[in-house]
């Protein structure tokens, strides 16, 4: 255990130089000028270019694939199915990731890979891609989760049985993965005391990432073995460690650097063609770039859970929340790990309930294996419950914040999955909703306005780093974490503050997998905590390094130097009169002392503190075409101490739009034939300049003590109540609650239709 | 073998000659052929923006035309914009302001600003959210790009 893990040494009253301004980040330099190099912006000597055959079937026996033709085009280098990866088991985390890869049995949604070439141009490995003969036995297909549960639906898996079932289903093939049941107290007694009941059903529809980076890779396998990737990840470890685990490869033959990332969001946390591209580039013996195209990322990649939820919720009187029961069910695509979890735990984790019973089942169906997306499964089953939660409060005839505030939790209450809160900012955060100028002013006239409020548990884990000091004085920092929009930035902010230097005079730069040891994927909202953790506990070591170097120089014991604002001192002027030694005068003579000074730390970084946003927005509905307008948007939300707020804010503000697309417009639409009809941007419409409003920020800072910095995650938690405070803006405004994501234009008309009826 | 179309063409005031298959767009040559990587590719389709550059001084998607429609033309790209080694001033704000994140749409936000800004300094927040609803961002929400817009614009009036 490191010290700093048990002993953060934060203090509230300190004043920074650094942390808490806004400087320009180092990257963005250039990604301004068109410098910055995306996953598609590499080139090697010799590249062929490979192309993916996919499945147009939603489900089918892949009975055999003839490759003879497409090997026979000039210029086609390689082909590859299933026969080019070794067999895993079915139903195992292996045996999952490599058939999510390339089909091998089955396909199981419309773009399942099931072939791939590598050829000398794009021409000629798409001409390639359709002289491959693929026989399949169609099969009948379910892409909604609730009818995949319905006995009698297509069972995807013969070998699947329910985790958790009993009785006399449990040992029937289904497509039910998983029963849970999260509970506590006692929830008929909990409704028997209930003066009020709200009782209501909930869905919601996948939506994607969005990620303007198209995921690109080059891999180069030489022939020994040695593989080198260079790809866009949120998680360049993960990739390493899951290619070894479906391909046989040791990991230490492999090498992925990662580029900069466009975007991931959660989507880029779970490799796609990098297999593919690989497996590729070994037989053709050459380095080979693959592309997805936008539609191939739409039916190919991770969107989100799609979700089904029935919430009963009841309260006293006097406001007190007594009961809340729910049943969820999830899509997670043909394969388990859909996070379900996340939402279970956090349902209500905003308010302290005594009775509470959380049934969730996760489904298999014939559509693309869900990814994570900020807050994986939490925003759109809040959804759900910050609907009740308003409906309460307005049944009571309690104002919507007093309501929340009333049953909100502080330090020292105990989750429902066993976490003890410590320092958390939730009724900070009410309270400055409360005071804030949006939730002050008059609804305007033809308007509605919704409140919700969000949570997530922020996280740490894994995470490797090292720092070394150049004989000039600079800071270099070498990161495992991915960069996903700035932390190299909040890092070098970190250790500037650490040494009393300018931020100017260190750089972050990402590192490869060889030159650290194991990093989890930057998720979670982890990466600014965890990394921080591990720069300042680097920072730290090397300023005690400097200072037993000064002692060395001077001839002093090492207790007698200080180290402030980037110079050794001595301790007082008993230790002796010695000019203070500048960081440039220490490394610039280490080779008269003991060689270079660096250092690392390797840690399971603990200590995250949860955080909590209450999102207000004013919409107007047009009742001749159900178009929503939002007019304002307001984010209050705790980030504990900031490192750079308007990096802050910008998580804020992006979550908001997000929040604006999923609740209003995204999902995707399946046609009667299993097929995705909206592969594209045009149909599949994420939010525009002009569809939004600018986003407002009120940002608290309860500092999470744990943190040496005392800063929160903030990447996930301003996702988590938007459609939720969307949904409820749209209730006030036409006076009737919109229940389905997204909210779309002929839903609402079809909503006040049946409200006039 | 397919046949190849000579191309020659300006970009950003230099001369380019390339051979492109008759399917290659303006953004594989730029890209591929020029290794000029700063126009991105977010859909192929027209939808997203990231691909803007400017064809004969009128904003463009790269991904919608043909190599071979490129031929004499001149085309100004993100590594045109700062000049002798100075940052346009939006390049500037877009940094002070944060306009950016992953920062994978900026080059194309950028050039398609620049075409509103050279004719329209003075845009007002509604002008820039429409002149610039051909562009997607799916990182900042947008609010810190309109900002350094119109800071940008405020420079540009008072250069």
């Amino acid at each position: 255990m490191h010290d700093i893990l048990e002993k953060s040494g934060f203090n509230p009253d300190a004043n920074y130089k650094v942390v808490g301004t806004s400087p320009i980040k180092h990257d963005g330099y250039d990604k301004v000028t068109g410098r910055a190099k995306f996953s598609a912006d590499a080139f090697a000597p010799g590249m062929l270019v490979g192309k993916v055959l996919r499945s147009p079937h939603p489900h089918a026996i892949v009975k055999s694939i003839d490759t003879s033709k497409a090997e026979k085009l000039p210029g086609v280098k390689a082909v590859i199915t299933r026969e080019d990866f070794p067999e895993k088991k079915a139903g195992t985390g292996a045996g999952d990731m490599t058939r999510i890869a390339m089909a091998r049995e089955k396909v199981y949604w419309e773009g399942h890979p099931v072939a791939a070439v590598a050829a000398t141009s794009e021409r000629i490995a798409k001409k390639a891609l359709k002289l491959i003969e693929v026989d399949y036995e169609v099969l009948p297909f379910v892409i909604d989760e609730v009818e995949a549960m319905q006995p009698g639906a297509p069972i995807l898996h013969d070998y699947l049985r329910t985790k958790g079932a009993t009785g006399a289903d449990a040992d029937k093939p289904t497509n039910i993965v998983e029963r849970s049941v999260l509970k506590q107290g006692d929830i008929e007694k909990g409704f028997a005391e209930a003066d009020v009941v709200i009782e209501r059903s909930f869905d919601s529809k996948p939506m994607h990432q969005g990620y303007i980076e198209l995921q690109s890779c080059i891999a180069n396998t030489s022939d020994d073995g040695q593989v080198d990737l260079w790809c866009c990840t949120q998680a360049p470890w993960v990739y390493r460690d899951r290619l070894t685990a479906i391909m046989d490869i040791d990991s230490s033959k492999i090498k992925i650097q990662q580029s900069e990332l466009g975007g991931g969001f959660g989507g880029k946390t779970t490799f796609y063609i990098e297999p593919l591209a690989v497996a590729l580039s070994r037989k053709a013996k050459a380095a080979v770039k693959m592309t997805m195209t936008r539609a191939e990322v739409l039916k190919g990649t991770g969107p989100v859970s799609g979700t089904h939820a029935k919430i009963k919720i009841g309260a006293k009187k006097d406001g007190t929340i007594v009961a809340a029961q729910s049943e969820l069910s999830f899509q997670t695509g043909p394969y388990t790990g859909s996070a379900f979890v996340n939402a279970q735990q956090a349902i209500w984790t905003r308010y302290d309930i005594a009775n509470v019973e959380t049934l969730c089942y996760e489904v298999v169906s014939n559509r693309p294996k869900v990814a994570s997306f900020r807050a994986p499964c939490v925003p759109q089953i809040i959804f759900g419950a910050e609907a009740v939660i308003t409906e309460l409060a307005q049944a009571i005839g309690m104002d919507e914040l007093d309501f929340r505030l009333k049953n909100a939790v502080a330090k020292g209450h105990t989750t429902i999955y066993g976490q003890k809160f410590d320092e958390i900012g939730l009724i900070e955060t009410i309270e400055a909703a409360k005071n804030c100028d949006h939730y002050k002013s008059p609804v305007p006239e033809g308007q509605g306005r919704g409140i919700a409020c969000g949570f997530w548990f922020n996280r740490g884990g894994e995470t490797t780093g090292t720092m070394s000091l150049a004989p000039d004085g600079t800071v270099n920092i070498i990161l495992g974490t991915a960069d996903v929009a700035g932390s190299r930035m909040s890092m070098a902010m970190m250790a500037a503050e650490e040494f009393g230097i300018p931020v100017d005079r260190v750089r972050a730069t990402l590192a490869d997998t060889n030159a650290l040891g194991f990093n989890r994927v930057t998720a979670g909202s982890r990466t600014t905590f965890s990394s921080g953790m591990v720069v300042v506990n680097n920072a730290r070591q090397i300023i005690g390094e400097l200072c037993s170097r000064a002692a060395k120089m001077w001839k002093v014991p090492e207790e007698g130097v200080i180290f402030e604002d980037g110079f050794c001192r001595p301790a007082s002027s008993n230790v002796g009169d010695f000019e203070p030694m500048s960081m440039k005068e220490i490394s610039s003579k280490t080779t008269y002392t003991m060689g270079a000074i660096s250092a690392h730390s390797e840690m399971n970084v603990t200590g995250a503190g949860p955080g909590f946003a209450v999102h207000i927005v004013d919409t107007e509905v047009d009742k001749e075409t159900g178009f929503v307008a939002v007019k304002r948007y307001t984010i209050v939300e705790d980030a504990g101490k900031m490192i750079s707020p308007i990096q802050v804010e910008g998580q804020l503000q992006g979550a908001a739009v997000q929040a604006i697309g999923w609740a209003l417009n995204e999902e995707y639409i399946y046609g009667a034939d299993g097929r995705l009809q909206n592969a594209g941007f045009l149909d599949y419409r994420m939010p525009v300049a002009s569809d939004v409003p600018m986003i407002d920020t009120v940002i608290v800072e309860v500092p999470n003590p744990k943190h040496p910095y005392g800063l929160r995650g903030v990447g996930e938690v301003p996702l988590t109540p938007g459609p939720a405070a969307i949904g409820n803006a749209i209730a006030n405004a036409i006076g009737v609650r919109p229940t389905s994501l997204p909210m779309s234009p002929p839903k609402l008309l079809a909503l006040m239709k049946s409200a006039k009826a | 073998m397919s046949k190849k179309y000579h191309v020659s063409l300006t970009v950003n005031g230099d001369e380019y000659e390339c051979l492109a298959e008759p399917q290659m767009t303006l953004l594989d040559v730029l890209r591929d052929e020029l290794k000029l990587t700063g126009t991105k590719e977010g859909c192929a389709t027209g939808d997203c923006g990231a691909c803007s550059v400017m064809v004969d001084g009128r904003l463009t998607c790269s991904c919608l035309v043909l190599a071979p429609e490129a031929e004499g033309r001149s085309v100004e790209t993100i590594e045109g914009m700062a000049k002798d080694g100075e940052l346009h001033p939006l390049q500037q704000k877009f940094l002070e302001m944060n306009g950016l994140q992953c920062g994978i749409c900026t080059p194309g936000i950028l050039v398609a600003a620049k075409a509103l800004l050279d004719r329209k300094p003075d845009a007002d927040e509604m002008e820039i959210r429409y002149w610039l609803a051909g562009n997607l961002c799916r990182c900042t929400g947008y609010d810190k790009i309109i900002r350094a817009v119109m800071a940008a614009g405020e420079e540009m009036k008072g250069a």
